[in-house]
């Protein structure tokens, strides 16, 4: 199999990253620093993550708005110039195809979604899309994740000026003459920026960010620790068909608007859920000891199986195991003991609030 | 003279009693390390169990026994010092101590160019 390159491969290789196949692409899974390192130093200063592997689409047209809309349970019409918006492509029983980022700029619809599930969305697009509705996905364009507390002087010492840019916002800024799509936004719970731009100065950009002193490169091993103390979900392991927002605790993805007319793929069972409640929710879960409990450990409770973990491993910031898991709805109060089915012996776990680190989100 | 599993594991023999190690480079691609859990003393073991298990953060790494025997000793200190499992101090972190019911559950180990020639 051939696995595709970012446009900053021959970088990563010249920063002596740990190349891995990921999701059909050579992904640096970690530096020289290692995972740990990579992590703190996202949270105490800024972390730089290629993410180009995920697809940048662009979807404009007149109906364009409204094909979105039949495809998500958001309020695209809603999403104002330059505003960002979690949103989820659902079936027809409210399982979640994907989860994705639409906002709007300029006269299109700017979509970034999973690299996992690329081929998957633009298919879905392509079959529900109006003949009048046009699709470019921007293989021509770079997509770094800039990270962090120091992120935004980061982006102040390279010459850009942020001015009143917040949390959730999309804009386009100048770097030496070079256009960026940048929005407010990221996967790890604190302040940071998502930077679109062309595959040719992504290099450039990065050496540049690495100039400043205050950013650390970090692989997707440090991305995955990252996002699941910040109580984010990963399609394939806290959403997949199977599995509503509901359930995965992304009621507010859901706009109340559409809600109300119950007109989005698996509206009724999805406003039944939010009626009565779920069956089961995800949860985040505390390892007592310094054993992690890994993706696919069954949970128990007085013996009986009430739930799984869907992801687990060790949380740097808490210096101890963390991991995310579904458990039946009565039992997924936080504090509630549970015994997970660890190799060995079994682990007691406890149920814990999410997220696990306090978002940081410049609002 | 100090013997290498495809595994990674090193072995150094002392009479009937096979000390054991992981190499260097086992160290340094599992990365950072936060658990460790060693086998108990009087555990019998048969050549190619799994007796330990190194967890990292992204993944766990079971360690093999090269040989069957029994396990008479085990460095409890290095379990509580995950900080010491370092790649420059792989060669002398030893992790357990086998008395062998088989010496000869050892042949077929490399040595240590072919070890450096195997992960090359």
């Amino acid at each position: 199999m051939n696995t595709k390159q970012t446009p900053l491969h021959a970088f990563h290789h010249a920063h002596n990253a740990r190349m891995v196949p990921f999701a059909g692409w050579d992904m640096p899974v970690q530096y020289a620093a290692g995972i740990k390192a990579e992590h703190l130093a996202t949270r105490q200063s800024a972390g730089l993550f290629d993410v180009s592997h995920m697809a940048q689409l662009e979807i404009s047209g007149g109906r364009a708005a409204a094909d979105l809309s039949t495809l998500t349970p958001s309020d695209i019409a809603g999403i104002g110039e330059g505003r960002l918006r979690y949103s989820l492509f659902l079936n027809d029983q409210g399982g979640v195809l994907d989860d994705l980022m639409i906002g709007r700029i300029g006269d299109l619809f700017y979509l970034v979604v999973n690299a996992g599930r690329a081929d998957h969305d633009i298919a879905h697009l392509q079959k529900h899309l109006d003949a009048s509705t046009n699709m470019a996905i921007r293989t021509d364009r770079a997509l770094v994740a800039l990270q962090g507390p120091q992120s935004a002087n980061v982006l102040g010492m390279l010459g850009l000026r942020l001015d009143d840019f917040r949390f959730m916002q999309l804009r386009h800024f100048d770097f030496d003459g070079t256009e960026l799509l940048i929005s407010r936004s990221g996967y790890t719970g604190e302040d940071g920026f998502e930077i679109a731009l062309p595959a040719n100065v992504a290099s450039e950009f990065c050496d540049a960010c690495l100039s400043t002193g205050l950013v650390t490169l970090a692989g997707l091993g440090a991305r995955d620790t990252l996002r699941m103390e910040a109580g984010l979900p990963l399609w394939g392991h806290e959403l997949d068909e199977t599995i509503t927002p509901v359930e995965a605790g992304l009621g507010f993805a859901i706009s109340k608007k559409r809600r109300d007319m119950a007109d989005f793929p698996g509206a009724n069972r999805i406003n039944d859920q939010l009626k009565t409640g779920p069956k089961r929710r995800l949860v985040g879960l505390s390892a007592s000891g310094a054993r992690p409990v890994r993706d696919g450990v069954i949970l128990r409770h007085n013996d009986r199986p009430v739930g799984s973990v869907t992801s687990g491993g060790f949380a740097p910031s808490l210096d101890r195991p963390a991991a995310l898991g579904f458990v039946e709805a009565e039992l997924a109060t936080p504090g509630t003991s549970l015994l997970a089915d660890t190799r060995g012996a079994p682990t007691p776990v406890t149920v814990s609030n999410l997220p696990f680190v306090q978002h940081q989100y410049f609002r | 003279m100090v013997k290498f599993s495809e595994d990674h594991e090193w072995v150094k023999l002392d009479g009937d009693i096979a000390e054991v190690g992981i190499s260097p480079h086992a160290v340094e691609q599992l990365g950072d390390i936060v658990f460790i859990e060693l086998p108990d003393i009087g555990t019998n073991v048969t050549k190619g169990d799994a007796v330990a298990v190194f967890e990292s953060v992204k993944a766990a790494s079971d360690i093999y026994s090269p040989a069957g025997g029994e396990i008479i000793d085990v460095n409890t200190a290095l379990a509580d010092d995950l900080g010491a499992i370092t790649a420059d101090d792989a060669m002398n972190n030893w992790l357990f101590k086998v008395k062998l019911t088989a010496p000869s559950d050892l042949d077929g180990l490399m040595d240590e160019d072919q070890y450096n020639a195997m992960i090359d």
